[in-house]
């Protein structure tokens, strides 16, 4: 029995299966490097944490057929600016504190995670918040007792008390506040923002 | 042992410590199944155990039993073969069985403490003794380190006992597999504060694991298993499974852009993960025609009818589960409406089911076989085979229509929310309280109700079948390798 074909023996798929796997890798590696490198806090897809003193908005861009981020004048969280630093140490409290509550296994973030709550990138430019002017009232408020201050939308589903911080809260504002401001490619489409409503 | 008593004498020293595997394995399979319940309880009655167990918790647990357990089964499933296939005793067998003690003993910490601590501080101590928050690998990282050193020990002994051994395609596959999948866990290990960069490397655990190492490691299961079960030539199966290799890494390692699209990326990953996730079915359709296509060669001739009948299920399943639900909602241009809906809970329950607790299960009924001293498993047993026919249909009937559910729980999201309403917390609410939304969530839970009817009848089944047999089972010589 050995009539076996050059194109259907073991040796031939073993070297394909190897320098397939190699290429692959090879080339996730060489993207890997060019995304860390477009993706660094401060560059154009994803802000510096000093973007919380701006006023974000996210609008259909006709050129390029989706929905953008766009970066406006000032607008410091509960009014006062933070430098570089703080603000960067503000989003890393947020994001320890969406960590440590667990936060993902009903929200999803980016559109990952549990479904069972709605997705938390664009919350802060959110109708739900009312108006930019109650926005971060309203969001502490609902993140220290938020089965006081839900919005109950016609559902009996409400997030239970996390029991956060003063801080904690302020943080995970910043957090969200920073994280809507990403260039998502468009994600989530046809996401009416509370300025499109004033 | 004729008589299909309890006799782990004809066991080899691997074999013994997976069984060890296995029964933990069985107990995490029956925690996913309690946990996806209560989940799917509160999503038909929101207000069931608030305060208690948080949906959160559940679905944290539900999730994390599963990869374990999996997890677990694989790593039973390894040291069942490994001895047989190297030829030669396990090395560091004794250091094998004290990590299966140090695993074992820190699942369950990590378990007690998701569910009478649950959740901490915004500050490192949580993150490295409670919770890291971040979905499938929320394991604390005091717990990930851990996981590594047994991992390492793990590769020990399967690379230490082939390279004694004998070397055979099988065993180099596996042994780099297990490279990579211990060294991607790594990926997941380093807290940073912008999330972008945060799910990029998560993705490399989640998606190169699941969607590249996992495949292969079954891949090489199935692989020994046909040889077992039908007696396929060894090098039939081999060189599948480089062909498998092959698409599955050629396709699966880019085909990690998919989940690139809209966490902040650059946009080609748009077209490199549309274009190589639209391949990651070809692989399984090739598993399928090899696992159907030596089964009929062989005239479905086997000592082991649940097993071979849980191997074709592997096939089917692994192919829709993973490839057809896959594919269907992970181009971008139907992404952009999909993600972070239904579907993806859609696809993920048929794809781990299909694709790993099948195989796994079809390891355990070889394992239940040996240990009842190599009985006949085919036709003709007691009852019929009635239990084993019976739980194999309850789970896959269960979990096809768990699917079926979330898929159109999916459909409705993507519509009413995303196309319509535009993805406001107005528009989720909108959807979820659709009815045909909630009928939905009804239909899931009652058909999880089933999937759990079917677990309880695996695990009798599991521990009786053989049970009083007198009939051995035929002995099946490979078939002779062309020189």
């Amino acid at each position: 029995m050995n009539n076996t074909p050059p194109w259907a023996t073991e040796a031939l798929w073993k070297k394909v299966a190897v320098w397939v796997t190699a290429l692959s890798f090879v080339l996730l590696v060489v993207l890997t490097f060019d995304s860390m490198a477009k993706t660094a806090a401060g560059g154009s897809r994803v802000p510096a944490y000093s973007v919380v003193n701006k006023q974000i908005d996210y609008r259909y861009d006709q050129a390029a057929q989706r929905y953008k981020p766009v970066i406006g004048g000032e607008q410091p969280l509960f009014g006062k600016a933070l430098d570089e630093a703080t603000a960067e140490q503000q989003v890393s409290l947020g994001k320890k504190t969406v960590q440590g509550k667990n936060c993902i296994n009903c929200h999803t973030i980016l559109g990952n995670g549990a479904y069972y709550a709605p997705d938390l990138t664009k919350s802060w430019l959110d109708p739900a918040w009312i108006s930019e002017t109650e926005r971060e009232k309203r969001m502490l408020a609902f993140l220290l007792d938020p089965e006081k201050n839900h919005v109950g939308y016609g559902s009996t589903r409400r997030m239970p008390n996390q029991h956060l911080t003063e801080a904690e809260a302020r943080g995970v504002i910043a957090f969200l506040k920073w994280m809507s401001s990403i260039d998502t490619n468009g994600f989530p489409h046809n996401f009416k923002t509370i300025t499109a409503e004033q | 042992m004729a008589n299909g008593a309890i006799d782990t004498a004809a066991l080899n020293g691997g074999q013994k410590l997976a069984l060890h595997y296995f029964a933990v394995a069985l107990i995490l399979f029956a925690a996913q199944i309690l946990f996806g319940l209560l989940a799917g309880i509160q999503f038909v009655k929101p207000d069931f155990l608030f305060g208690v167990l948080d949906f959160n918790v559940n679905r944290m647990v539900h999730i994390n039993a599963m990869v374990v357990w999996l997890l677990y089964g694989f790593i039973g499933a390894i040291y069942w073969l490994l001895e047989e296939e190297s030829g030669i005793a396990v090395v560091g067998l004794q250091l094998g069985r004290i990590a299966f003690w140090v695993l074992t003993a820190a699942v369950t910490v990590v378990v007690l403490v998701y569910l009478l601590v649950q959740s901490g501080a915004g500050n490192d101590t949580t993150i490295w003794l409670i919770n890291e928050g971040r979905e499938y690998i929320e394991a604390p990282r005091w717990a990930d380190i851990g996981i590594v050193v047994v991992m390492l020990v793990f590769f020990y002994n399967v690379a230490g006992t082939f390279s004694k051994g004998r070397w055979s395609g099988i065993a180099g596959v596996l042994t780099l597999d297990l490279v990579a999948l211990a060294g991607l866990y790594l990926a997941g290990m380093f807290y940073v504060t912008n999330i972008t960069v945060d799910q990029y490397w998560w993705w490399w655990v989640i998606h190169l694991w699941v969607e590249a190492t996992w495949e292969v490691l079954v891949g090489c299961i199935m692989a020994w298993s046909l040889m077992k079960l039908l007696g396929v030539r060894r090098q039939i199966v081999q060189t599948w499974l480089y062909i498998e290799v092959a698409m599955m890494f050629g396709s699966g390692i880019l085909g990690l852009g998919h989940h690139y699209f809209w966490i902040g990326t650059p946009e080609y990953w748009l077209t490199i993960g549309g274009f190589f996730s639209a391949l990651e079915p070809v692989p399984l359709v090739a598993m399928v025609v090899h696992a159907v296509y030596d089964a009929g060669v062989h005239k479905f001739k086997s000592g082991n009818h649940p097993a071979l009948g849980w191997v074709i299920a592997h096939a089917f399943g692994n192919f829709l589960g993973a490839g057809v639900w896959g594919f269907m909602h992970t181009l971008p241009q139907i992404n952009l409406y999909t993600h972070g809906t239904q579907w993806s809970a859609s696809h993920g329950h048929l794809a781990f089911f299909g694709a790993y607790a099948t195989l796994n299960i079809a390891v355990f009924y070889m394992a239940a076989q040996k240990l009842r001293g190599n009985v006949w498993m085919g036709g003709g047993l007691a009852g019929n085979g009635w239990k084993w026919k019976w739980s194999m249909a309850l789970l896959n009937f269960g979990v096809l229509g768990m699917t079926v559910a979330l898929l159109i729980a999916g459909y409705e999201q993507s519509f009413v929310e995303r196309a319509v309403e535009g993805s406001t917390w107005g528009g989720y609410f909108a959807a979820q309280n659709h009815p045909w939304f909630q009928q939905a969530m009804v239909w899931r839970l009652a058909l999880g109700v089933v999937t759990a009817g079917g677990l309880v009848l695996l695990l009798w089944d599991l521990l009786t079948i053989g049970k009083g047999e007198s009939r051995s089972a035929p002995e099946l010589s490979p078939e002779a390798d062309a020189a």
